[in-house]
């Protein structure tokens, strides 16, 4: 068998998966899809002693729509955003990043709790939960908190979720009303980890006008990047292809890619810089036409 | 570490299976092949790349090999000993892969089969793009997709004939 062998426990309610990571910490990891804990396992590059299967927890696996945010139970499955039209409409960055993840078969299982705690810097979830500022709602029997994107992911592969805590969901804040957003990639093979990747939300008022830019990358450092401070030249103005062109140049001034066996950093950071150009382009004509 | 051993009932295929123990860290593609000796789910990279080992979980396309059985407890399994009729008739969309030639080891054709007959019985009419990006889970190093496409394509056309 591949993986090492491990304890099997199968959570009856959100406070005894709690209570089974309070009492293992470490040691013990939660089972919620699996799409990336149970390859590590097989290659045992994890060995966790113990696994608390999350994937019976109902109450995790929600999506409930309020006036200003979204909040999304952290066992809520890809392949349940991808056909959830009320959401992918509110969230469009989803809309947009949701298809470049991995395969059909991953997305009936991955989740986005899983995903985010996993915290790949070159998926796309956690650029676009950095671009939309989520919130992150961790749970444990010692009570809960919130973190902000900015301070949940903290470096490779590494969050702030502490030993004895779990994401149990993540709140979306709506954009206003004119935002538009997009996400865009560039990966070897449709599905692949991206080379770089995009999410742009251009946000005008009535006049046309940009009054805020939300800029994020993936693939290009150890942890999401929010490049939206080398974007603030174009609040206040139309977002002209000009004005966009120099934050692109900013952008790749900005970022340090490491270069992988995919392509060399130059060659991400080209390619984050067009990325950039098309992706605050199709927002802003997607905010020109109501979001 | 002592095994930490586990009774595991399914259905496959519309028959009850039941193993009285069975170790936790046993991937759900090992249980199918060597417990229930169902060895027409295929074993390839075992870390869900190449898409051999799809079946059906509760009627959803899923790596068998990235997850465990003891997490199936209780589920409804499909592969590909169940597409064809009892009396060996092949289903529409093994037929068109005979059809269009749209394999040749035939390695990866149970992945394939499985993927397909979720994807077209949520998705009757595709376009040929949409038949690829379904695909895109699945590797094939013999055929080149195009005959897998054709086949799908094939099917899907003779599937809407058969239940308009």
């Amino acid at each position: 068998m591949k993986p090492a062998p491990f304890k099997y426990v199968r959570a009856s309610s959100l406070d005894h998966a709690l209570s089974v990571k309070a009492e293992y910490g470490d040691e013990a990891r939660f089972l919620a899809g699996g799409q990336s804990l149970i390859p590590s396992m097989n290659f045992r590059l994890a060995r966790p002693s113990v696994l608390i299967d999350i994937n019976g927890l109902a109450e995790l696996a929600s999506i409930d729509r309020g006036e200003r945010q979204i909040t999304v139970g952290a066992l809520t499955r890809y392949a349940t955003l991808e056909r959830d039209r009320d959401f992918l409409r509110a969230c469009p960055l989803f809309a947009d990043a949701l298809p470049h993840i991995a395969h059909p078969q991953i997305r009936n299982r991955g989740t986005i709790g899983g995903n985010l705690s996993h915290a790949d810097p070159a998926s796309e979830l956690p650029a676009v939960a950095l671009a939309m500022k989520a919130r992150m709602k961790l749970r444990s029997v010692r009570g809960e908190r919130e973190l902000e994107a900015s301070e949940f992911f903290v470096g490779l592969l590494t969050t702030d979720i502490q030993d004895d805590e779990m994401l149990a969901e993540i709140v979306i804040p709506l954009p206003p009303a004119s935002t538009g957003a997009t996400f865009m990639e560039v990966a070897r093979r449709r599905g692949d980890f991206a080379l770089a990747g995009v999410a742009a939300m251009v946000s005008l008022d009535g006049e046309g006008s940009c009054t805020d830019v939300r800029l994020t990358c993936c693939g290009v450092g150890d942890t999401p990047v929010d490049v939206s401070g080398a974007a603030a030249s174009l609040v206040g103005s139309s977002c002209s292809d000009q004005a966009i062109a120099a934050v692109a140049a900013d952008v790749q001034q900005a970022i340090a890619p490491a270069g992988n066996v995919h392509a060399s950093a130059d060659y991400q950071r080209h390619v984050a810089g067009v990325l950039t150009q098309r992706a605050l382009r199709t927002a802003r004509e997607r905010a020109r036409h109501g979001g | 570490m002592a095994a930490d051993l586990h009774e595991v009932e399914m259905s496959v295929n519309g028959v009850a299976y039941r193993r009285g123990s069975i170790e936790a860290r046993m991937l759900l593609s090992d249980f199918l092949r060597h417990e229930l000796h169902l060895a027409g789910t295929h074993v390839g990279c075992e870390h869900g790349v190449c898409g051999a080992c799809t079946v059906l979980l509760d009627g959803a396309a899923v790596r068998s090999c990235l997850m465990f059985a003891v997490q199936a407890d209780g589920c409804q399994i499909s592969t590909i000993e169940g597409l064809a009729s009892s009396d060996g008739e092949l289903s529409q969309i093994q037929n068109a892969m005979h059809e269009h030639h749209g394999l040749q080891c035939g390695y990866c054709t149970p992945g394939i089969l499985m993927t397909m007959t979720a994807f077209l019985r949520d998705k009757p009419d595709p376009t040929e793009e949409e038949v690829r990006e379904a695909l895109s889970g699945n590797l094939c190093r013999c055929t080149g997709y195009q005959n897998i496409v054709d086949a799908m394509m094939a099917a899907a056309r003779a599937m809407r004939v058969a239940t308009p």
